[in-house]
């Protein structure tokens, strides 16, 4: 509790930053760097670049991939050291469980999708 | 009392009992972002089951048309370079914020407002031409899936613009103060959240649906 005294009694900014204050700098590469991970995936899809379309989705997936921590670090400060780590926490875990929910619920609604009886089978299959 | 709360900075052993009820508002400030953080995480989830249900759905077009023919990536373009622009101004805010500069703060605060008004207005556009044509959430499931994603998203944005506006009358009327940063810093990481969420809707729905 004692550490917490005194750092109200300095008034420190840092202990309001879940995300810290980014500098001019931060906002302009963030934003540089978010046009061109933007428009790229749009040129690729609008041009017909790349003809096969599973490797166009995969990269296009990429560059969101790397679009979201270039926000993450540019506009929203994450950092390791802010709120004494509990916001990296809160998102390592939020990421686990987001992982785990999307690849679960798509792999498990995919294989039922490909196992499900074809429909126009089931008038023969004698079901009610 | 409030006066014993005034001298409380220099005689911190005499009111030491004072202390706690004196500076309430420091270490609620700090939690505020922590907690404010947890809430965009649990949004995150919402998202990321909608998401779920649009891979789940998205190709169950129920004869109806399909996202090449109903979507137009010039509009998304567009509205995601909207949203892109009111991210950096709201950075900008944040910058002048941070310099307590009111007039450049409310300026800033202005123009993000109205980037994402524009946002809003080429969404509400795009869904009116969908339903005009009677590509409307009844019509599939992939509709259905589109609808409640990129609808909970706009949603979204409609509140970070109503919260924006409220945040400038705050701030018109009692300046910058410590109470008013944090709630900026909270509206902060509630806007850039929504640029990231908006990230994943457009290389999921849109793009990915163009390629389907």
């Amino acid at each position: 509790m004692s550490a917490a005294h005194d750092e109200t009694a300095h008034h420190g900014h840092d202990d309001h930053g879940a995300a810290g204050h980014g500098s001019m700098r931060d906002y302009v590469i963030g934003f540089v760097l978010s046009v061109i991970l933007t428009a790229i995936p749009f040129w690729l899809v609008m041009g017909d670049v790349i003809a096969d379309k599973s490797l166009a989705a995969i990269i296009i997936v990429a560059f969101a991939a790397v679009q979201v921590v270039v926000h993450m670090v540019y506009f929203l400060h994450m950092n390791s050291k802010s709120e004494g780590g509990w916001t990296m926490m809160a998102l390592l875990f939020t990421i686990m469980v987001v992982v785990i929910c999307l690849a679960g619920v798509l792999w498990v609604m995919f294989h039922l999708a490909t196992n499900m009886m074809p429909i126009h089978d089931m008038s023969n299959m004698g079901m009610g | 009392m409030s006066q014993t709360m005034t001298t409380g900075q220099q005689n911190l052993s005499l009111t030491a009992r004072y202390f706690d009820l004196n500076e309430h508002d420091h270490p609620e400030g700090g939690s505020t972002m922590l907690g404010f953080w947890i809430y965009l995480m649990s949004d995150c989830l919402i998202f990321a089951m909608l998401f779920a249900a649009y891979g789940v759905l998205g190709a169950n077009y129920a004869t109806g048309p399909s996202p090449k023919v109903l979507f137009d990536l010039d509009l998304v373009a567009l509205n995601t370079a909207m949203l892109l622009f009111s991210s950096i101004t709201y950075g900008f805010a944040m910058l002048a914020m941070e310099k307590n500069k009111i007039g450049a703060t409310q300026m800033w605060l202005a123009i993000t407002g109205l980037f994402g008004a524009a946002f809003l207005a080429i969404e509400l556009y795009e869904f009116s031409h969908l339903l005009h044509i009677g590509a409307t959430p009844q019509r599939s499931a992939f509709l259905s899936a589109f609808f409640t994603l990129v609808g909970t998203h706009g949603l979204h944005v409609t509140f970070g613009i109503i919260w924006l506006v409220t945040l400038m009358v705050q701030v018109s009327r009692k300046g910058l103060i410590a109470a008013n940063k944090r709630r900026l810093m909270c509206l902060s990481l509630f806007w850039h959240f929504l640029d990231v969420i908006w990230i994943g809707v457009f290389t999921v729905v849109y793009l990915m649906g163009m390629l389907r």
